[in-house]
């Protein structure tokens, strides 16, 4: 077992819902109740990384990670380090692949939520911000939910956009879905069967603590 | 008197062109209940709106208990949160994931902490919710989720009540039981309470005053009995669902003036003096100044404007009857009588009968069908 790849890709995971999760609220919350001309392009953009083959946004990703690339120049400005092989590099890999599963389901929750219940609070004397604490919130709760489920899921399992960026540089950018392939490569089986299992365990016990905590409350039914 | 109403009421003048075109003006003194009625997209529920501050018309003024909410022409507007608004939304827009009791101690924000739980259940008992404060929306009934909404919106302690057409959800029996509700509440509460509502019985039935909106105009304002007696104009009448609308013509008999109405000459009780002879004039009698004669003892002509007319049509509603009459000069007059007096006239389709056309009823308007909406606006109604 592979304990570094492991702690690689949790690491990778816990940060991408981390950064992701307020983007996916401000930008879900934003795409549901705007609209604008070219509003359908940005959500196209959006869900490019769903269909984008994912050696393709790695091989894109890699040419803006370089030195001499402006992303790359700009990083290298600002932390003096580089983008391409580290982990940095993946994790604003991650932030862009995962954009889609973190905003999409959380602006179909946002768009579920009636607007006369934000005008009823506005009438009942809650400010916008209270407005969006304690009734927004709480509405589109199971939509965050399932958005960082997804996010989380889907990073544990990212293989091709974070080959083509990080390689598999050991306690930097190999997660355990490359460390798998490598245990194949090098016809360890057993290795990759038991992070293999692990992954499994991991993701489904990821996606079935929060479906079941999302759909657990009593006022949802009826 | 336009001052008291300032000072104690609520206040509305609105007007832009578009996207929702709209001229009215309205006012409702505390302690009264005015219904916007209208058929829909007539602006009744924009109106409500703009008193919320959730619409901001192109030129509009909101004055309440002597505040001002909204001053368009110094571009002043308060938002909805410093208006103190209890509003009833349609559909209720209850917090699902609230119970009932959370529901309504969300809008005591104004309140110490520490009372609002105490007075939120108060006020649930005060519509009759005691005992379901920790029942979620979606276990409550159509009936109850109203009255939570109600609750909610008076938790607020508004200066103003606004109600958009809070009866349209729910069944028949619940409908009267809530407006019966309503009225008795209303004797509990001194602020201005506006109604939207298309349904005409209720807001005959609940309002103190009426203003009627068509194609987002203000046409009259007025109590029921005003409106319906007295209708500004045949579009008023007809959206007021009244028939008996009739074409005239002012004549002179004998050197009195009279409305000649195909073959008859009407005595009119008011309005005729302010015409002049051979002015051609749209009159309205209310159903309730059509006074059937009894069959056995035909008019001798002493009677009231008596009129010969044939039963045209009769429609058995329950304990009324619906009865059309043809005119010799084919225009119809329709009244309701009670069934057992219409079984007991021997009233059938072809029978000829004798009616009087009270002369106190008789209400002359200005000749055109057509709706002139600036004639009905106020003159003082400019703005910068």
């Amino acid at each position: 077992m592979d304990w570094t790849a492991l702690s690689v890709s949790l690491r990778l995971a816990g940060l991408t819902c981390l950064f992701l999760m307020p983007v996916g609220i401000w930008l879900g919350r934003a795409l549901a109740s705007a609209h604008f001309r070219g509003k359908g392009f940005c959500e196209a953009l959006i869900a490019l990384p769903l269909v984008l083959p994912p050696t393709v946004l790695g091989f894109y990703l890699l040419q803006q990670f370089g030195r001499d690339a402006p992303l790359g120049g700009f990083w290298a400005t600002l932390t003096g380090g580089g983008l391409n092989f580290t982990f940095s590099g993946i994790l604003l890999a991650s932030l862009i692949a995962n954009l889609p599963f973190a905003i999409q389901p959380i602006q179909r929750a946002f768009e579920n939520v009636p607007a006369n219940l934000r005008e009823a609070a506005w009438c009942s004397g809650l400010s916008p911000w209270q407005t969006f604490l304690r009734i927004e919130l709480p509405l589109v709760w199971p939509g965050i939910l399932s958005a960082a489920a997804l996010t989380f899921a889907h990073t544990l399992g990212e293989f091709g956009v974070i080959l083509m960026v990080g390689g598999a540089i050991d306690g930097e950018t190999r997660t355990l879905a490359i460390a798998i392939y490598d245990r194949v490569q090098a016809f360890d089986e057993q290795g990759a069967a038991r992070m293999s299992a692990l992954l499994l365990l991991v993701s489904l016990t990821t996606l079935g603590l929060v479906y079941g905590l999302a759909g657990r409350r009593r006022w949802m039914r009826g | 008197m336009a001052k008291s109403i300032m000072g104690s009421g609520l206040k509305v003048l609105v007007k832009q062109r578009g996207p929702i075109p709209l001229d009215a003006s309205f006012n409702c003194p505390a302690g009264e209940l005015l219904a916007l009625v209208g058929p829909s997209g007539s602006g009744k529920t924009t109106l409500l709106r703009t008193i919320a501050g959730l619409y901001q018309p192109e030129l509009g003024q909101v004055v309440c208990m002597g505040n001002p909410w909204l001053a368009t022409e110094r571009r002043y507007s308060l938002t909805p949160q410093q208006r103190k608004i209890g509003m009833v939304f349609q559909d209720y827009a209850l917090f699902p994931h609230l119970n009932a009791l959370a529901n309504v101690q969300l809008a005591m924000g104004h309140l110490p902490h520490a009372q609002r739980q105490s007075l939120a259940k108060q006020w649930l008992a005060n519509v009759r919710l005691e005992g379901l404060e920790k029942r979620f929306p979606s276990e409550l009934s159509g009936g109850q989720r109203q009255r939570v909404a109600l609750a909610r919106a008076l938790a607020r302690e508004p200066q103003v009540l606004l109600l958009d057409e809070p009866f349209s959800a729910v069944d028949q029996v619940t409908r009267r039981r809530l407006q019966r509700e309503l009225a008795l509440l209303r004797q509990q509460i001194s602020i201005p309470i506006i109604l939207v509502t298309h349904d005409l019985e209720e807001a005959a039935a609940l309002a103190d005053q009426i203003c009627v909106l068509h194609n987002g105009v203000s046409l009259q304002q007025g109590s029921p009995e005003t409106l319906f007696r007295r209708p500004t104009s045949p579009l008023v009448a007809r959206l007021l669902d009244r028939h008996n609308i009739f074409e005239g013509e002012i004549v002179s008999v004998a050197g009195q003036l009279r409305l000649q109405w195909g073959d008859y000459d009407l005595e009119v009780a008011e309005g005729l003096t302010e015409l002049t002879l051979g002015e051609k004039v749209t009159w309205y009698l209310p159903p309730s100044d059509i006074v059937l004669h009894r069959r056995a003892r035909p008019s001798q002509g002493e009677r009231e404007n008596p009129v010969a007319a044939t039963v045209h049509e009769m429609v058995v509603l329950g304990g009324i009857t619906s009865i059309s009459l043809r005119v010799s000069h084919g225009d119809m007059l329709r009244f309701d009588i009670a069934t057992h007096a219409a079984r007991r006239n021997q009233l059938a389709q072809g029978e000829q009968v004798y009616v009087s056309l009270l002369a106190e009823g008789i209400h002359l308007m200005s000749g055109n069908h057509v709706a002139m909406p600036s004639r009905h606006m106020p003159s003082k109604y400019v703005f910068d």
